[in-house]
């Protein structure tokens, strides 16, 4: 593919009681623009879940090119549940790669915390069928439970053979400033959270916060000449599944997960074994076994195992959640898709900081909506 | 108020009214119109049973705005005698007793209620089977 990111940015993981929706965004994109030295733009890409919602706020192209000084601008919002950002990045690739755009910015942004109580629930339960399962009290949380406690029955497991996923996200956001959560976890923690959807538990789930992260891609060839170290992305794809979990055929295996995988790896012209680093979408670890089993990590049924014999650390076979992931990093549901993208960048770039993954040159990032629904991958690797 | 929304699933909320694939057999719920398995048009209306058991279950403590009142409930995929899987709270039973596999059947209850004025939905949910199945 012809199309590499010539900037990153992104705002910290968290309660941002100062910043509305318009200003994260913007804190993004300034970020962008600052680290590619340059801001003309022709096209925005913006991913988002819940404004409309919880901001009372839609139409936020307009409200972005507006505010980011881009007026004039094609500028739009892709939705796609919580994989609202990586959805983002692939009609913007599309876009870059076809010719009829030749910079674009794509902005992830959420703002979550205005809000409390029961209404998150319900707003996250939006990305669920909302006549056959919200409807009767669903929740994304409690949807991710009938995945595990299934999972559980047929693997043998019990709650703390997880534990593994949510430990290795908190001991690795120790080491991003941005991240929401900078605690070490203990196991014995895990196994005593409370539930939010038995088993799902508290430190099982990703917790919701506010965050924008940003990325500016242009052809390649372009790239070459106006940044140091541009990231190429050489492989981008989004698949879909049903919508329920109780329209799967095989309730545990995640469809989407696998052909979005595949695709990329046939794009990028590589294999699972090629990739250095690995964010997948750890808003539940469940959903981090089942997806290391889609993208063919893991045999089926043994994701979990990867978790437990430490593979998944920094100096695993497979490090996932470099910067904490969704668990430990935070979950803007929209932005987390960009966040996923901002951080294998760095990786492949060689700046990440105390995240390092030593030596990582491909790296591939997974954004899933709701439980899978949507599916978007995207591999990147240094252009050297 | 959302009359019309909850009216016209009156078929399936009251009487798990799903539909079935004339061309492979393969029975749909909820209805959908397009084969799941052989995408097919699907249009022929088929009634389940409401007999089924408990494939997968959750206790929901973190509920969504509209249950508040209802929590902790539970929440299974119960796979119907007829195939399909389907999403539904399950009631009448004690949360211990619950396990994957217990046969259940499908019961109408209140899912929720708007307030004092609003509207109250009814629907399908499963409680422990009563009904001899032989």
């Amino acid at each position: 593919m012809n199309v590499s990111i010539i900037g990153l940015g992104q705002t910290d993981v968290r309660e941002h009681w100062d910043a509305s929706l318009r200003h994260l965004a913007w804190y993004a994109i300034e970020a962008a623009m600052d680290d590619a030295h340059y801001n003309q733009i022709d096209a925005i890409y913006v991913g988002n879940m819940l404004a409309g919602q919880l901001s009372n706020q839609n139409h936020l192209g307009a409200l972005v090119a507006d505010f980011a000084g881009l007026r004039g601008a094609e500028a739009l919002t892709v939705e796609a549940a919580d994989a609202s950002g990586g959805a983002a990045l692939r009609q913007a690739v599309l876009a870059v790669q076809s010719g009829m755009v030749e910079t674009a910015l794509v902005v992830g942004v959420e703002k979550m915390t205005d809000e409390s109580g029961s209404v998150i629930p319900a707003a996250l339960a939006t990305a669920l069928d909302a006549d056959y399962e919200a409807a009767h009290g669903q929740t994304l949380s409690g949807a991710a439970a009938l995945l595990m406690r299934r999972y559980m029955h047929e693997n043998g497991l019990s709650l703390s053979d997880f534990a593994g996923f949510s430990v290795n996200a908190h001991a690795n956001a120790m080491a991003n400033p941005r991240a929401m959560f900078r605690n070490k976890l203990r196991p014995e923690a895990f196994a005593a959270a409370p539930m939010t959807a038995e088993p799902v538990s508290l430190f099982d789930e990703a917790p919701v916060g506010d965050g924008a992260a940003a990325v500016i891609i242009t052809a390649s060839d372009r790239a070459a000449d106006m940044v140091a170290r541009p990231v190429r992305i050489a492989a981008s794809a989004l698949t879909t599944d049903t919508l329920s979990l109780h329209d799967r055929r095989e309730l545990l295996w995640l469809n989407a997960a696998e052909s979005s995988a595949r695709r990329a790896y046939e794009q990028a012209g590589v294999s699972p074994a090629d990739i250095d680093v690995f964010e997948l979408h750890d808003s539940f670890t469940i959903l981090a076994a089942l997806a290391l089993e889609a993208c063919g990590f893991a045999e089926r049924g043994q994701g979990w195992q990867l978790a437990r014999d430490g593979e998944i650390g920094r100096g695993g076979r497979i490090p996932v959640s470099t910067f904490g992931g969704l668990k430990a990093r935070g979950n803007p549901s929209g932005a987390t898709g960009l966040y996923q993208i901002v951080e294998v960048a760095q990786q492949v770039r060689g700046m990440a900081g105390d995240c390092q993954v030593a030596g990582a040159r491909i790296g591939m990032a997974q954004n899933l909506g709701g439980m899978g629904a949507t599916a978007v991958t995207h591999i990147l690797r240094s252009d050297e | 108020m959302e009359v019309s929304r909850h009216w016209r699933l009156n078929q399936q909320r009251y009487a798990l009214v799903g539909e079935v694939c004339p061309n492979c057999g393969v029975k749909l719920f909820p209805p959908r119109d397009v084969c799941l398995e052989c995408e097919a048009p699907a249009k022929e209306l088929y009634t389940f049973t409401g007999l089924g058991e408990v494939y997968s279950y959750t206790t929901i403590y973190d509920p969504p705005a509209g249950f508040e009142h209802n929590a902790p409930y539970m929440v299974a995929l119960v796979k119907l005698e007829e195939g399909p899987l389907v999403t539904a709270q399950l009631t009448d039973v004690d949360f211990n007793d619950v396990q994957i596999g217990m046969p259940v059947e499908m019961v109408t209850r209140k899912l929720r209620a708007d307030g004092e004025q609003g509207m109250i939905i009814y629907g399908y949910k499963f409680r422990p089977a009563v009904t001899a199945v032989i």
